[in-house]
Parts: C-alpha cells; sequence; structure tokens
C-alpha cells in the first residue's frame, strides 16, 4: 500500500524524452499532476473509462443482491418482471414467514456459536504455534514448518466419511459441537501467523525479556501478542468467515431440527412450489449479518486479503 | 556395527561425565528455566498438531482404510475387499461424468474470473479517488454466503421466467434451458463462482501489481511502448507468481465445489446435480454415494482418487510457480527491457 508516494519527475522525463507519446498519455486532457500511482505510473490521472468500467462492474455486481431484496420485498410475481429496481412493501410479511418455515433464530444463534467458537480457537492455537515457528528455536522447527505449508494445499473436506462415522459413534450427530470440533486448527492459520511475526517482533526484543528474567510464556504475553493482535484481527476475520459460510459438513452432521443459517436457509428451497419471494427473503436475512460486519471491518478484509497475496 | 557405534557412545559418555558437575551447579530455578526454553516451543505447535492430526489428517488417512471394505452407512464395515471399490468407481459411467463437470465447471468459472479479475485490478491500480470504495464495492458479492449465492442465482436462472432468461427476451432471444442443458447449466454454476470470488482476487492481483517497482513502467514508456504493451509485457510478467497462487487456490476450491450444484436446482432432482446428472460434480457424487445410496466404501474410494486428482494438479501448479518464480524479477525486467527495444526499434 504504498502507492501514494508522490512521484512528479517521471512525467516531466516521459515529456522531455518521448514527445511522440505525450498525445497518448495527455488524451485525458488533463495536466500531469504527478500523483505517482497507477499502473501507467506516467502521472496521468485515470479519465472517464476507467471509473466508467469500474461503475459497470460495481452496478452489475451489486444488482443481483438488490434484486433479491426487490424480489424479497414484492410477491412471488416480482420474479417475473424484467428489470424490477423499486423494492415493495412485503419484506416484513415475507420474512415472517421465512420465520415460519425454519427455524431462524436458532440457526442463527448456533451460527454465531459455531463460528465464534472456532475463531477464538484457530487464532488462539495459531498465534501459539505461529510465534514458536517464527521466532523460537527449537530441533525440527524446519521439518515440522514444512509439513504445515504442505497440509495447507490437502483438502481434509475429504475426510467427512470417518469424521461422521467418528461423530456418530460419540453420539455427537446433531449438535453443533460436531460441527465445530474438526475446524478448531488450520494449517493456514499456522502459516499466516508465522509470516506475519518473522518480520514484526524484532529477535532482540525476545532477547531481552529473557535478560529481564521473563519466562517463556511471560514473554508470549507481553511481547508477542501485543505485536499479534493486528494478524489476529485478520486471521479470525477469515476464519469467522469461513466457519460462517461452510456447508457440506453442517448439512451431513446436523438435523433440520438443528441447523446452522447455511443450512437452514438451503432447506427453505425444497419442496415442489418455491415461493422465491419468500426464498430470497431468507437469503436477504442470512447475508445481512455478514453485510453488517462488511461495513464495520470491509477496510480490514481488503488489507487483509492484499497482505496475504504479497506474502503468499 | 558394534566398532562403528561405540567411539560415539564413549564420547557421549563423556560428555555425559562432563555435565553432571556443572548441572550440579546449577541451581533449581536455572533449570527450570533452561526446561522452559527447551520445552516450550513444542508446547506451543502441540495443541495445533495434535488437533491437526486427530481431525485432519487421521480422518484423510481412514477414508482409504474404509475405501478397502464393504461398508454400509448403517450396516457399518463389512468384507475386506482390496481394491474392488476402486476398480468399481473406474468404471462407473458416473464417476467420470461427475469429473468431466467438475473440470467443465472449474473451467468455465477459472479463466473468465481471472480475465476480469486482471482487468479490475489494471483498473484499480490506476491511483484512483475514492480508492477504498471502489474496492470494497467490488468485494462486495464476496459477504454473500454461497448457499445465499446459489438460492439467488438459482432463481436469476429460472427457465420460465427467470431475470436472466427476461433480458434474454429483451433483446429477442428466447428463453434458454439453464437448468436442463449440460452446457447451459455449467455457465450458471459457474457464474455463481465468477460472481462470488472475482472482486476478492482482483484485489490480490491488485496487491501484486502495487508491488511492481514504477521504474519499469517509466523506462518502458520512455521506449515508446503504450499502455497495453505495459500491461502485457511489463504487469504480467512481474506478477506471475502472485497469478499462479491465484490459480492455484481456485484448482484447490474448484475441484471440491459442492453448494452451487447442490443448490443449483433442488426442486426438479433433489438436489444430486441435475435429473441427468448434467451438473454433478465430484464431491456431489461423493455425497450421494455416500448419504443417498450408502456405500461409504465406495464414497471413500472417490474421495481418494478426488484427493489424489487435486495433489496432482497441485504439485503441477506448485513446479510451474517455482520455475516462474525462480526467474521473476529478471524475467520481469527482461520483458520491460524487451518491451522497450522494440517500441525503439519501431
Amino acid at each position: 500500500m504504498t502507492t501514494a508516494t508522490p512521484e512528479p519527475v517521471p512525467a516531466v522525463e516521459v515529456d522531455v524524452v518521448s514527445p511522440d507519446r505525450r498525445e497518448k498519455v495527455d488524451k485525458y486532457g488533463r495536466p500531469r499532476r504527478g500523483r505517482g500511482s497507477g499502473n501507467a505510473g506516467l502521472g496521468s490521472r485515470p479519465g472517464f473509462l476507467t471509473y466508467g468500467l469500474l461503475a459497470a462492474f460495481v452496478i452489475g455486481g451489486a444488482y443481483p443482491l438488490w434484486w433479491s431484496y426487490v424480489v424479497a420485498s414484492g410477491t412471488n410475481a416480482t420474479r417475473g418482471e424484467t428489470l424490477p429496481l423499486i423494492p415493495g412493501g412485503n419484506f416484513l410479511a415475507n420474512a415472517a414467514q421465512v420465520l415460519d418455515a425454519i427455524p431462524f433464530w436458532l440457526a442463527l444463534w448456533n451460527s454465531i456459536v459455531i463460528s465464534s467458537t472456532i475463531t477464538i480457537s484457530v487464532v488462539t492455537f495459531s498465534t501459539l504455534a505461529g510465534y514458536a515457528f517464527a521466532k523460537l528455536r527449537f530441533r525440527g522447527r524446519d521439518g515440522l514448518m514444512i509439513f504445515v505449508i504442505a497440509t495447507m494445499a490437502i483438502p481434509t473436506q475429504l475426510g467427512i466419511i470417518p469424521l461422521f462415522m467418528v461423530m456418530r459413534e460419540l453420539g455427537w450427530t446433531g449438535e453443533i459441537g460436531a460441527v465445530i470440533v474438526p475446524t478448531l486448527v488450520t494449517a493456514f492459520g499456522v502459516f499466516f501467523m508465522r509470516q506475519y511475526l518473522v518480520d514484526v517482533i524484532p529477535d532482540e526484543l525476545i532477547e531481552a525479556a529473557r535478560v529481564d528474567g521473563a519466562n517463556q510464556i511471560r514473554t508470549f504475553f507481553h511481547v508477542a501478542l501485543p505485536a499479534a493482535r493486528p494478524a489476529m484481527a485478520i486471521l479470525g476475520l477469515f476464519t469467522f468467515m469461513m466457519a460462517w459460510t461452510d456447508y457440506l459438513w453442517p448439512l451431513i452432521v446436523l438435523s433440520p431440527t438443528n441447523p446452522t443459517l447455511q443450512t437452514a436457509l438451503s432447506q427453505l428451497q425444497s419442496g415442489y412450489y418455491i415461493d422465491y419471494s419468500i426464498v430470497l427473503a431468507g437469503a436477504v436475512m442470512a447475508t445481512i449479518p455478514l453485510l453488517i460486519l462488511f461495513v464495520v471491518a470491509g477496510k480490514q478484509l481488503i488489507s487483509g486479503i492484499m497482505a496475504g497475496a504479497v506474502k503468499g | 556395527m558394534t566398532s562403528t557405534l561405540t567411539p560415539p557412545t564413549g564420547t557421549g559418555s563423556d560428555g555425559d561425565d562432563s555435565r553432571p558437575p556443572r548441572a550440579s551447579r546449577l541451581t533449581w530455578r536455572q533449570r527450570i528455566s533452561i526446561f522452559d526454553v527447551k520445552a516450550s516451543p513444542y508446547a506451543y505447535v502441540a495443541p495445533f498438531f495434535l488437533l491437526f492430526g486427530l481431525v485432519g489428517l487421521f480422518p484423510l488417512a481412514y477414508t482409504f482404510w474404509v475405501s478397502l471394505f464393504d461398508w454400509d452407512l448403517l450396516k457399518g464395515q463389512g468384507d475386506f475387499v482390496g481394491m474392488e471399490n476402486f476398480w468399481a468407481i473406474l468404471n462407473d459411467r458416473f464417476f467420470w461424468n461427475s469429473i468431466r463437470n467438475t473440470i467443465s465447471i472449474f473451467l468455465l468459472s477459472a479463466i473468465p474470473q481471472l480475465a476480469m479479475a486482471l482487468l479490475l485490478a489494471y483498473l484499480l491500480d490506476q491511483g484512483l479517488r475514492a480508492k477504498t470504495f471502489w474496492r470494497m464495492s467490488i468485494l462486495l458479492p464476496y459477504v454473500v454466503t454461497p448457499v445465499a449465492v446459489a438460492i439467488i442465482f438459482s432463481s436469476v436462472f429460472n427457465e420460465a421466467d427467470g431475470l436472466v432468461n427476461n433480458l434474454l427476451n429483451l433483446i429477442g432471444i428466447p428463453d434458454q434451458q439453464w437448468k436442463h442443458d449440460t452446457f447451459l447449466s455449467h455457465i450458471a454454476i459457474a457464474s455463481m463462482v465468477n460472481w462470488r470470488w472475482t472482486g476478492y482476487n482482483t484485489l490480490i492481483l491488485l496487491a501484486a501489481m502495487q508491488a511492481v517497482p514504477r521504474d519499469l513502467y517509466e523506462s518502458a514508456a520512455i521506449d515508446g511502448a503504450g499502455a497495453a504493451r505495459r500491461f502485457f509485457s511489463v504487469t504480467i510478467p512481474s506478477i506471475r507468481p502472485t497469478l499462479i497462487f491465484v490459480v492455484i487456490t481456485a484448482t484447490i476450491g474448484g475441484l471440491q465445489i459442492f453448494t452451487e450444484p447442490r443448490l443449483f436446482d433442488v426442486s426438479n432432482a433433489g438436489g444430486i446435480g441435475g435429473a441427468d446428472r448434467q451438473f454433478q460434480t465430484t464431491v456431489l457424487f461423493m455425497w450421494e454415494l455416500a448419504f443417498f445410496r450408502r456405500d461409504f466404501g465406495e464414497a471413500s474410494a472417490v474421495a481418494w482418487l478426488l484427493f489424489l486428482l487435486i495433489v496432482a494438479f497441485g504439485l503441477v501448479n506448485f513446479l510451474l510457480s517455482r520455475r516462474v518464480a525462480t526467474g521473476d524479477a529478471r524475467g520481469g525486467r527482461r520483458a520491460a527491457r524487451r518491451a522497450a527495444r522494440k517500441g525503439a526499434d519501431a
């Protein structure tokens, strides 16, 4: 995110060296202000075309969601309209029907409990292990780290059959514990925290803590944890999203009477006659919690995705 | 053997001889401290490895064990049948059908998505005003869960009066069979994946583009490379490692696609991927085998075959990316220079 550094010089260089390019660069008819960012990198401000294309993409991307709300606030006939734009007044009535059809509040509560527990667990264990891998020396460290990286690519989701057998053996099927336990740790989490902590904590700091007589766990709490906080927030956000959106495993191990939000939502669609205004009302209701999360933590989400790209 | 073993033991005992006197001089406190330094790292990584082994690796390995037996969902473990489940699956046309569908949907989602994400990342890399607004807007579909996406798009692609057919009618194209036609249903399912993930991948590519040294563009521009030329000869080679990273993650996820085909047309086919299995993916096939046909043995064989396929895809990608990544920075510069030279020649 180092785009904002002003670099007026290159613009001048381009002007001088290749005058024949000037028309092309100047096509947008603006004096170069040398804000220095931009792929063109040549100080030109993005023109109408750039904003127009982006706006088209954004509107196209947002419309299916808006359309869902319009249909959800209308009647089943609204869906037949060619390009409905204005919401009707039926959303609350349709929402009430959703509440009748599926145990929405129970599902919401289950999803919150499951996602929060998984998030806390993944972040805690990943921070501990990531710190050890980043900053402590121990025999077998590199070998174990390679193991972690290798397992990141392993689709553990394919182990659902034995997992189901174990849960049935334990009598956990139908309980939300059965959804929580298989995702208590992730290899990605450990890798992510390790990559972050290896750069942000200076070795001298840990050395200093030890010289001052702090034992390992004290050092962890007073040196590593404060430094790890931003990465923990991002990892937590992604883990929460992952747990919240999971569908296959909850579908297998939970019953329709004790569902997560995702499995409950999918129940709305079964049956031969589908009233889409009610189904879509359910989809909109289920999206609202994540929309709130997005508004509150969207910036962290973006920086997390972009940081992951550079590191990964 | 014994003669070679003796000397080390000797030196070892020497060491041991010299250690106790020193150790005895250590106070309790110091000894605890040494133990603390030596053992703590293991204590920190142990929870991860224990839990991951228990709930991640063990089930995967045990899947192979199950695949060697007749194993019914209700009746449990039956006779040992060796590789028979694997042969049965490899001769099952529904298995190959599911592999074809999975790869077709994967290609239909990965390629347009990557192209679109590249274009969007390029646009976002232009020093926009209100860049946070644009980035958040691009990412918006990502917060809609796959189940909600499947429900929304199942309705959008409704054959009788869905949004897509309505819009097609508007420009004079008759209704299309989005749910019954094999290829069209693949396009519809791929569009769900594209809709949700394009913004996400755009941001990853944008981050990589921002890391490209600006002087590369400048020198290319000085030598007369136009915007398109700079994009293909400077940007693309410079971000190639990230591109491949995106492709790998898309592959691992794409080959396991389940939610979207499962919920695309529930009313007509009970959610097993279409009346003629025209969009049944491999995970969906595995799920049907295990929980509808109750055949855990064959379902486990499918899981392992898919696992091998994913590992193979991943390995190829990894080798590819390593080769490209090593020559990366130089490659970028070389490409820039080449572009510059071409420009100068012209």
